[in-house]
């Protein structure tokens, strides 16, 4: 019953947060709404369990991913009147996606009423029961090889994003971190004696 | 006492018994709750004023010695004053995210509490996934930073809040790193167990094994709450006071209590998870035996964040302000690979059976 609650105030606060994405004529207010919509979605995992996963969205979308989002839309200047030019041409891709994926929803729901054999809740979990431990042991026994490819892609990504940015400029000035650090006192500063000066 | 406690609850028993048992919990818990938060409030305000001290004496000086014996009193005349300050909004700002902006940096760093083991067997969530919370919760606290910074439309204030969004996210690699490391001689994600893995006479305190770790997360620590010698967000001398530099009253107050809760909170993650947390030094030592200074408990976490906070204090009166490019340099070329190094020697000294994580 509390659950229950909890769960319908919790997808009130996600779907207001969502609908505040694609509303706020400011990007900035929607990359605030997505960190909304995180923070609830995962309180929401909490509910059904998934603590490891829920802590790990919080961690990496909210913590890492939007603070990123946030530092990039705060920067740029998003002409919006540039962007809605667009949108009478664009209307019939986006109004087709939109149908597809309301079909889809109503799928879902008419396959819960038409009788079909629907999986009821999971009992839930023994106290003592760790959600980290059983993923770990899940992660790295049956599905090693997805797991590696998966960090493996990412890693790629990461090089090749390094690699775009390590253009060379001509006539940029940097530093020589080794040498600035390499500095001793006597190379920059020399003490001398200095016989008193009378005028 | 006892006979007055056994007769209030005398009185209070019916009652109690008649409240729903869902009631009953929140109350313990609320319980539990408002004296971590009148004590760590408390801690920041003699924090600030044993800040001025400390610098005071390292630099020759007297430090407050006005209000009150000493200048005890010193916190609550500040606290006082900048009460009764007004809040100035300034007119382009954002009002309703510029007044947001103070309780989510605060916020943070007051849950995180919840987690750290006070005494033995006790903390008040004793959650399996602890380490990662206080994880999540600390990198957190940068969105007050950067709302503050963004919402009071100052180029100032938004310089500021950009830079501590990059230094805050840069350390946050290798604080995250550091804490793999201890996960891994922990065996735990719940910070209670990883206390009770380095609890005992034999004193295996993950800083032994894991000194470079514990260098480099401290290191972070410091770098994650914006502390001298990495406050290029605020910057003084550079760009007046970064992200709060339009705030003013209350408004200020919480962004400077969030601050120094956050250290409070750095020295206490790093007591727990690598100077044993509440376990004593001298617990196997036999002519000690059954005193105060065997046995573990809260004095002990006490003492260790006492020093720890002292470290964050000797570091800002000893160290000019780190430059921008050396701050990212440190960061992500020396810290990430040492923390990378130290795992895998880590797992092969496990692998060897070296090290008390392979007991």
């Amino acid at each position: 019953m509390l659950i229950q609650m909890f769960f319908w105030s919790l997808a009130a606060v996600l779907l207001g947060a969502s609908i505040g994405v694609i509303t706020s004529r400011n990007p900035v207010f929607s990359a605030l709404y997505l960190v909304l919509a995180f923070f609830t979605s995962a309180v929401m995992w909490l509910l059904i369990e998934a603590e490891f996963l829920a802590v790990v969205l919080v961690l990496v979308y909210v913590g890492a991913v939007m603070v990123l989002f946030l530092f990039v839309v705060m920067m740029i200047d998003i002409n919006t009147e540039e962007l809605r030019k667009g949108f009478t041409r664009f209307a019939p891709v986006g109004g087709f996606v939109a149908l597809v994926v309301a079909v889809e929803l109503i799928t879902v729901f008419l396959v819960r009423n038409s009788g079909l054999p629907v999986l009821s809740n999971p009992p839930p979990h023994p106290e003592g029961y760790s959600n980290t431990k059983e993923l770990g042991a899940v992660l790295y026994t049956e599905h090693v090889y997805a797991f590696e490819l998966a960090s493996f892609i990412l890693l790629l990504a990461i090089i090749a994003a390094i690699v775009l940015t390590m253009r060379k400029r001509p006539g940029l000035k940097v530093q020589n971190i080794a040498r600035q650090v390499a500095v001793r006192r006597q190379d920059r500063v020399r003490l001398v004696s200095m016989e008193a000066e009378k005028d | 006492m006892t006979g007055i406690i056994n007769s209030l609850w005398a009185i209070i028993e019916p009652y109690w018994n008649w409240l729903p048992t869902l009631i009953q919990d929140v109350i313990i818990v609320v319980l539990q709750i408002a004296p971590l938060l009148v004590v760590i409030i408390l801690c920041v305000a003699y924090l600030t004023f044993w800040e001025r001290k400390i610098i005071g004496w390292m630099q020759n000086r007297i430090g407050p010695n006005r209000v009150g014996p000493w200048g005890l009193f010193q916190p609550f005349a500040d606290t006082i004053k900048l009460i009764l300050k007004e809040v100035i909004v300034p007119r382009d700002a954002n009002r309703f995210l510029f007044l947001i902006a103070p309780l989510l940096s605060i916020s943070p760093a007051l849950a995180a509490w919840a987690v750290v083991p006070l005494f033995p067997d006790f903390a008040i969530a004793d959650v399996d996934a602890g380490l990662l919370y206080v994880l999540a919760l600390t990198s957190l606290g940068v969105y007050g930073v950067i709302i503050a910074g963004w919402a009071t439309n100052s180029k100032y204030a938004f310089l500021g809040a950009m830079r501590s969004a990059a230094q805050i996210v840069s350390y946050e690699i290798a604080m995250g790193f550091a804490l793999v490391g201890v996960l891994m001689a922990g065996g735990s994600l719940n910070l209670g167990e990883i206390v009770a893995a380095q609890a005992g006479p034999d004193n295996s305190w993950f800083l032994l094994w894991l000194f470079p770790l514990f260098i480099v997360y401290f290191i972070s620590g410091v770098a994650e709450t914006n502390r001298a010698p990495f406050d290029v967000a605020e910057g003084e001398s550079e760009i007046v006071a970064g992200f709060h530099v339009e705030y003013s009253g209350v408004a200020f107050a919480i962004f400077f209590l969030a601050e120094y809760a956050n250290m409070i909170l750095i020295a206490a993650l790093t007591s727990v998870m690598f100077c044993g947390g509440w376990d004593s030094p001298f617990s196997g030592i036999a002519a000690l035996e059954g005193s105060m200074l065997a046995a573990g408990g809260l004095h002990w976490l006490c003492i260790k964040v006492a020093f720890f906070l002292f470290c964050f204090l000797w570091l800002r009166a000893t160290f000019p302000r780190y430059r921008y490019d050396q701050i990212m340099r440190l960061g992500w070329k020396v810290f990430i690979p040492v923390t990378i190094v130290w795992i895998f020697i880590e797992g092969g000294l496990a692998l060897i059976g070296v090290g008390p994580w392979s007991t």
